[in-house]
């Protein structure tokens, strides 16, 4: 089968489904591959660079749908793409199937097959395909690129021949994987960063970035399904705004990523805390494309407070950083047709009953396949119960009480021996009587000494024990003369096998202990 | 030599064989250590050959010339990645001098003994002669009695106990050398046959005491072959480090019962030094893996306790250009081997690999579980043998807290010992065995031959990770692979 990947017409659209990797990954699973020219010129991939690749490229969209029998795409197609389609073709790309009913019919009534990128199932097992995470990631980071550029100060706190710089503080509002990225981002860049979260359980996420947590005194769990946020009380949200009112005179950036899957953003940054911040901050906005986080942003705009405040309301994040994003995304759709080619002979099995094949797919054989049936298997596992964290005391009294069972213990093992030594006393004559002390006292210092043996040398410690035990020849020895041949016979070759494990076992000791050095 | 002399040897030798074994508390010390164990063995030799009770040498010496020759050429000739077979082989000898030695005393007893037994024989089938002698001398006769008994228990206990370790160690020999096959061996109904032979043991033990001498002794023998051989068939490859513990600690014993039989201090020191060491061994072996003594001795795992809890995700595979890239990226970098890169002989690669990871200013080290490989240590020794300086190979417990802020940790052919289930799946056949905690790394690659199961069978979720790539062949040209591609 052939895969193309057309040039995105969406408006400053960069980013490109396929790049000359993913196209040779994609031709090991048996699959053809065709661009249009012009394509990946936006991400920096040359139409050589292709060609180089073994993929092949045709000079028009038209010629492009009528080679393949999958496209590719990262923007969901335009009317004019959707005319293109025939009947069975394939369609990989964002779709947005809840908020575009209207494209699901069109597609629908062309017989197309499509999957929908956004769609993937949030599950351990789709997150190499998961497209929304990866571009998350970017935009994250993004964000705090383009906020450092319309900051005018040093992210990182310096002392220098000129003076002091404080260094600068961010708050980064919902811990997403665009929130984490924006974390990591600002930390490396030396700022101060802190991050809000209503979902309690990623505070230990925020901290392993670096980032201070900013807790909310509120019994409240904001986590909805599948690791996403849910709505939250009117009481929850006022004791919220408080906390970012707090926050709002003291940094000089904001980065806003709160959304909720199916509803509009949350307003959580108010024209107040906009008008309380130190002319010059920035806002930067991730969540423009639902509306907002900020009451100030416009969509795709740039805009500047009246106290000079520069609020960024770009949804085009991944697309500004075109070559990585391609090259994301094209993984992402790469993994995504390695699933779809169980066997690796280039032909797309769209197995209906795998989780993330049925959760992405929208219409199918002229079926909406949308919205997808519920999960089989969980996304996330139920947090376990919480033990219960004792306190000192209690750690003290049981720290005691094992002291207390581990000397009662010991005083028993004594007891108990003492009177099976009295019995043995008893009746075994005073010769035996007096190896036995000796053979009591061996064990107890062989015990003592070993415990100190490092663990490194437990190899050498057997060939070592190895070799004394054949002290064993002493026995022997003195059994050689006398009693006859048969006697002398099992005496020598006692002798015999007996040296062999002296002498061997101590040459491939100090073999092996030669053989430790240190650096 | 007088009798005292020898005797001073003996403390002499005793000593310095302490010494030998607390020496090795140390890599520095130790190589000292060693001299110390070989003088000392060498007084003792020399003093008992010139003492007393030894007056033919001719035979001697040439015995001792040709053991020392067989001893010189396995020592030299014995792969590092072999160690286990040999340990193995040399505790059959000392369990077979043991047998030799019990049988002798049997047949020809010593003459202080030969004098007791021959006086309680004239009482017992002499009425008149016990008229004949005192009420006193009458008392100290039951005192040989006594003697008696006691010395007939030690050849019984020394033959048994010699017996065991050397059909157990044979055993132990074929399966580590791969001579047989590896597998737990399970005969139906196999801790009765156990019972059976241990009570026809204690039967045969009364008849030898009652007279039935060699009767009563061979038979014992046979059976002690059976149930040393049997216990360490049912034993699987992975509990090998526990049985050759034993085995060392049997052949201590062994040593210390012919020392009790023939009365010679030297070798009941010896014996219980070798045995306390065996089994400190054994026990340390037994907690890395959180199972009882007993349980690993009689064999097998026991049953899942409950349904093992269900991994999702899948194995992602991984080429060795990813592997490589992923080094060259990283600072710090831990290897955890395991039986898998002994069976590769991989050790000189992952050698290499070091060497060039450090030339390259990358925190290198290696973490090891205690019961990695087939023996005590060994993943110790084979590092050492490929020049792996030993302050870059750490124990599970010294390197465990590290992992979090490690790169990148490379798996070479170890499975259970990685195996995050342990912690996280209370029903687990392993769960609270102590693991290396390597999926708390940022990335984890794992050498692995195929997609199969560790030894205990069970599923390993660490290869399930997200942050876990499967480096799949076998460990040295997967090692080899990587040497090319790093820069």
């Amino acid at each position: 089968m052939k895969i193309g990947a057309p040039k995105e017409i969406f408006a400053g659209e960069a980013r490109v489904a396929m790049t000359p990797q993913s196209a040779q990954a994609l031709q090991k699973l048996g699959y053809d591959c065709v661009i249009e020219a012009g394509a990946g010129a936006r991400a920096n991939f040359s139409d050589a660079d292709y060609k180089e690749a073994g993929v092949e490229v045709v000079k028009t969209a038209a010629a492009l749908w009528k080679a393949s029998d999958i496209i590719i795409k990262v923007r969901a197609p335009e009317p004019i793409e959707v005319k293109r389609f025939t009947k069975g073709q394939g369609l990989i790309s964002f779709i947005w199937p809840a908020q575009s009913e209207a494209l699901l019919e069109s597609l629908n009534a062309k017989g197309v097959t499509a999957l929908a990128m956004d769609m993937v199932p949030r599950i351990s097992r789709a997150q190499k395909m998961d497209a929304l995470s990866s571009m998350a990631n970017i935009g994250g980071y993004r964000a705090v690129i383009e906020a450092a550029n319309n900051f005018g100060r040093f992210f990182t706190g310096q002392i220098t021949a000129a003076g002091k710089v404080p260094p600068a503080k961010v708050l980064v509002i919902g811990a997403g994987v665009a929130g984490l990225a924006a974390i990591g981002a600002a930390q490396s860049m030396g700022a101060i960063v802190r991050a809000f979260d209503v979902r309690p359980e990623v505070a230990e996420q925020i901290e392993s970035m670096g980032a201070e947590f900013l807790f909310l005194d509120f019994q409240e769990d904001g986590s909805g399904g599948g690791g996403y946020a849910a709505v939250s009380s009117p009481e929850f949200r006022e004791k919220q705004l408080e906390l970012f009112r707090a926050q709002a005179s003291e940094v000089d950036i904001v980065i806003t990523t709160a959304l909720i899957p199916g509803r509009d953003a949350p307003k959580l940054w108010l024209e107040d805390m906009v008008a309380a911040m130190k002319p010059g901050s920035v806002i930067v906005d991730l969540a423009a494309e639902k509306g907002g986080n900020c009451d100030l942003t416009v969509p795709d705009e740039k805009i500047v407070s009246k106290n000079g405040v520069t609020v960024i309301g770009y949804t085009d994040f991944p697309s500004r950083m075109a070559t990585q994003a391609s090259t994301l995304y094209s993984n992402n759709v790469r993994h995504m047709m390695d699933d779809l080619t169980p066997d690796k002979d280039g032909n797309a099995v769209f197995d209906m009953e795998d989780d993330v094949i049925r959760g992405s797919m929208v219409t199918n054989d002229g079926e909406i396949t949308f919205p997808p049936p519920p999960l089989k298997v969980q996304a996330i596992a139920k947090p376990p119960a919480k033990t219960v964290e004792k306190t000192p005391a209690e750690k003290k009294a049981d720290e005691l009480a094992a002291m207390r069972a581990a000397g009662a213990q010991q005083t028993k093992l004594l007891i108990a021996g003492g009177v099976a030594m009295a019995v043995l006393g008893m009746y075994a004559p005073a010769s035996f009587m007096q190896h036995f002390i000796v053979f009591v006292l061996a064990v107890f210092i062989g015990f003592q000494v070993i415990w100190n043996v490092s663990h490194a040398l437990h190899t050498p410690l057997m060939a070592i024990t190895n070799a004394i035990s054949g002290i064993i020849i002493i026995g022997a020895l003195l059994q050689v003369s006398g009693g006859g041949w048969f006697v002398s016979l099992l005496a020598g070759i006692s002798v015999l096998i007996a040296s062999i494990n002296i002498v061997g076992g101590f040459m491939v000791t100090r073999r092996m202990l030669a053989m430790f050095q240190k650096s | 030599m007088s009798f005292g002399l020898v005797q001073a040897s003996y403390v002499a030798a005793s000593i310095l064989f302490i010494l030998a074994l607390g020496g090795l508390s140390n890599q520095e010390k130790a190589k000292r250590a060693v001299w110390y164990g070989i003088i000392g063995m060498g007084i003792a030799v020399v003093a008992t050959v010139l003492g007393p009770q030894v007056q033919s040498y001719w035979l001697l010496i040439i015995m001792v010339a040709v053991g020392a020759v067989g001893g010189t050429i396995v020592a030299q000739r014995v792969e590092m990645t072999g160690m286990p077979e040999l340990v193995a082989a040399l505790h059959s000898f000392v369990g077979l001098a043991a047998v030799f030695i019990g049988i002798n005393s049997e047949i020809s007893p010593s003459a202080e003994m030969a004098g007791m037994i021959q006086a309680v024989e004239m009482l017992e089938n002499n009425a008149a002669a016990a008229n004949a002698v005192g009420a006193q001398l009458t008392a100290q006769m039951s005192d040989f009695g006594a003697l008696i008994a006691i010395h007939e228990i030690e050849i019984f206990l020394g033959v048994f106990i010699g017996a065991i370790t050397f059909t157990g160690s044979i055993v132990a020999f074929g399966k580590l050398s791969g001579r047989m096959d590896g597998k737990a061996l399970i005969l139906p109904m196999r801790h009765t046959w156990n019972i059976i032979g241990v009570v026809a043991t204690l039967v045969l033990l009364i008849l030898f005491m009652n007279g039935w001498g060699m009767w009563a002794l061979i038979p014992m023998l046979l059976i002690a072959f059976a149930i040393g051989a049997h216990l360490v068939l049912a034993i699987g490859g992975a509990d090998m480090p526990v049985v050759v513990s034993m085995l060392n600690s049997y052949s201590g014993w062994a040593a210390a019962a012919t020392g009790f039989l023939l009365g010679n201090d030297l070798l009941i020191v010896t014996g219980a030094l070798v045995g306390s060491s065996g089994a400190i061994l054994s026990y340390i072996m037994c907690q890395a893996m959180n199972r009882q003594f007993l349980a690993v001795i009689l064999g097998g795992f026991g049953g899942p306790n409950g349904p093992a809890m269900e991994i999702d995700g899948e194995q992602i595979a991984i080429e060795a250009d990813g592997v490589a890239a992923a080094l060259d990226e990283a600072d710090s970098v831990i290897i955890v081997p395991g039986y898998g890169m002994a069976v590769a002989q991989a050790q000189q690669s992952v050698s290499e690999l070091t060497r060039r990871l450090r030339a390259a200013g990358k925190d290198v080290r290696f973490g090891i579980h205690p019961v990695a490989g087939r023996l005590p240590g060994h993943m110790n020794v084979l590092l050492a043998e490929a020049k792996v300086p030993y302050d870059y190979v750490l124990e599970m417990d010294e390197i465990n807290d590290d992992f979090p802020e490690t790169d990148v940790v490379i798996v070479i052919g170890s499975n259970d010992i990685v195996n995050p289930a342990a912690q996280e799946d209370p029903n687990s056949p392993i769960a609270g065995m102590p693991v290396l905690e390597v999926w708390k790394a940022k990335q984890v690659f794992v050498s692995k031959r195929g997609q199969g199961t560790g030894y205990s069978g069970i599923e390993n979720p660490l290869f399930f990770k997200e942050n876990t790539r499967m480096f799949y062949g076998d460990a040295k040209a997967s090692v080899d692979a990587l040497l090319q591609r790093i820069s």
